[in-house]
């Protein structure tokens, strides 16, 4: 449970996630934010309207998924690192899950990584398609990481080493 | 002798916001800060901070730091004074400070507690070893020194400041053996506890730590689980080998020279310890004195600097700067502190608020 364990659950999982339709459009932001806390600079990063304004700060996130393009401007602000982009459309076995990256020894584009779920277990082997420097110009980065399609929902970081 | 419209002590997010609260409505300020530079806290923050715009929020607790330092030097009304320890408050309402091999009086006009916290500590066999620090060292060592504190940490406490200061020794190549947390859950914000999680590090809730061992420095420690009523549950004990303890139980308001000027205290356990009673604009039961930040009640940075401002304008309006712009001002910034306290984060400090209120009307 996400209170004792830093591991979010399933259901809540399941609940910001888009649907089928959505996911065979192409790109998409997930935001995996389930506790009310002060705070919404994904709103105010969103250049497309797609994250609603927030009428009280501690509001969760709510996003219009037909009006995000997965441009990942969010990803880049978010302060919990709690964005994810993921683009089912990216091949016929792989998905594209793009992560916020904020650590000094970076991967190499196409490089294999071990693919990390919530609880920070391996559960499979993904590949870094992209090294993007934040577009926050904070000296983070975002990963493009392609991982199984089955899977893109469960990868959320690679290891630090 | 050294006079001044404002004084500000301690240059951290409230002090700095304080500052620049006050000298943009045209107040002279002098913002002491024992510290050789300005910021506090905020210049051991790597992450990014939350709230929102108003507060800086994205912005890396260090750029903040850059930010505020700038605008006060760009008002061109603060006197900065670092390295500067204000050692005491005097019945003729002189301030003492010690600078370097300087010691004088200053007389100031108001006063900005904006003073801060500091650290609580555990006490368990063998918490004295070598290579047990508190998390403000760890960020101290790590973050300003560039020094690791060690290989292999085990973090006391999933408050906001373990969770984050575990990522931060991520960050800097140490590895996190475990957070250990007391209480059933975690107290800091869940996306901070995710982020350490998913890179692998086990966070354990209803857990403490029971012993330390090493013989001339911290070699491992042992560890238990608490039941519901907080009592080490028999068989559960296990060791870690760890070359670091990183503590991080909660802060401490820094009340002294609030005490030393007769404030009216009252203990409020939800805020971290004896705070000042005070008005909406902070303004404590002694004329003229104000507090801002931690000192006026453990809680964030973005909360922090929200009430400085709202000090300084208050301050400021006082001796007849800008009067015709801080009612919009401070309603303004009100109307912030409301919304960073307003959620289900915000509770206890609203309890602790709530109390406090009340021990005032008692008081009275």
């Amino acid at each position: 449970m996400l209170s004792k364990t830093g591991v979010p659950t399933r259901e809540q999982v399941e609940s910001v996630k888009p649907d089928r339709e959505r996911l065979a459009r192409g790109p998409v932001a997930v935001i995996e934010c389930f506790q009310q806390i002060p705070c919404d600079p994904c709103y105010t990063a969103c250049s497309r309207g797609a994250i609603q304004p927030f009428a009280d700060i501690n509001d969760l996130p709510r996003i219009d998924f037909g009006k995000c393009n997965g441009c990942g401007l969010c990803v880049a602000y978010c302060p919990g690192l709690a964005v994810f982009v993921v683009d089912e459309t990216y091949s016929e076995t792989e998905a594209l899950v793009r992560i916020p990256w904020e650590f000094l020894n970076r991967p190499e584009a196409g490089q294999k990584a071990p693919g990390l779920n919530r609880e920070g277990k391996e559960v499979a082997l993904v590949t870094v398609k992209r090294v993007q420097p934040s577009p926050s110009k904070n000296g983070a980065y975002i990963l493009w990481l392609a991982v199984p399609k089955e899977l893109a929902f469960e990868v959320r970081s690679i290891p630090v080493k | 002798m050294y006079k001044t419209e404002i004084l500000v002590v301690g240059g951290g997010p409230a002090g700095l916001a304080a500052a620049l609260a006050a000298a943009e409505q045209g107040a002279e300020v002098t913002l002491a800060d024992r510290n050789s530079d300005l910021g506090g806290q905020l210049v051991k923050q790597t992450h990014m901070f939350f709230g929102s715009k108003g507060q800086y929020a994205s912005e890396r607790g260090i750029s903040i730091a850059k930010i505020l330092k700038e605008k006060a030097a760009a008002t061109g009304k603060i006197r900065i004074l670092t390295g500067a320890t204000v050692t005491g408050y005097y019945e003729d309402k002189k301030v003492t400070i010690e600078a370097g091999d300087k010691f004088f009086p200053v007389e100031p006009q108001r006063v900005i507690f904006a003073t801060g916290a500091q650290e609580n500590t555990l006490i368990f066999p063998g918490c004295d070893l070598p290579g047990i620090y508190g998390a403000g060292a760890v960020q101290t060592l790590m973050n300003l020194h560039g020094v690791k504190p060690g290989n292999r940490v085990a973090m006391v406490g999933a408050g906001n400041i373990g969770v984050i200061v575990s990522y931060q020794l991520l960050q800097a190549g140490v590895e996190v053996a475990a957070i250990i947390e007391a209480a059933p859950r975690i107290g800091g914000y869940y996306v901070h506890a995710a982020k350490v999680r998913r890179l692998g590090v086990p966070i354990l809730t209803s857990h403490t730590v029971i012993k330390a061992h090493g013989n001339h420095c911290l070699e491992k420690i042992t560890i238990a689980e608490l039941d519901e009523k907080r009592q080490v549950m028999a068989g559960s004990e296990r060791d870690l080998e760890v070359d670091v303890l990183c503590v991080s139980v909660g802060l401490s308001p820094l009340a002294e020279l609030l005490f030393q000027a007769g404030c009216r205290m009252g203990y409020v356990p939800e805020l971290g310890g004896f705070v000042p009673f005070r008005d909406d604009c902070l303004e404590t039961s002694v004329a003229g004195i104000y507090v801002a930040g931690d000192a006026a009640g453990i809680g964030e940075a973005s909360a922090a600097m929200v009430q400085g401002r709202i000090a300084g304008l208050a301050a400021a309006a006082s001796l007849g700067y800008g009067k015709d712009t801080f009612l919009e001002k401070v309603t303004e910034a009100g109307r912030e502190l409301t919304g960073l306290h307003g959620g289900p984060t915000g509770e206890k400090i609203r309890t602790g608020l709530a109390k406090l209120t009340l021990l005032a009307k008692e008081a009275v």
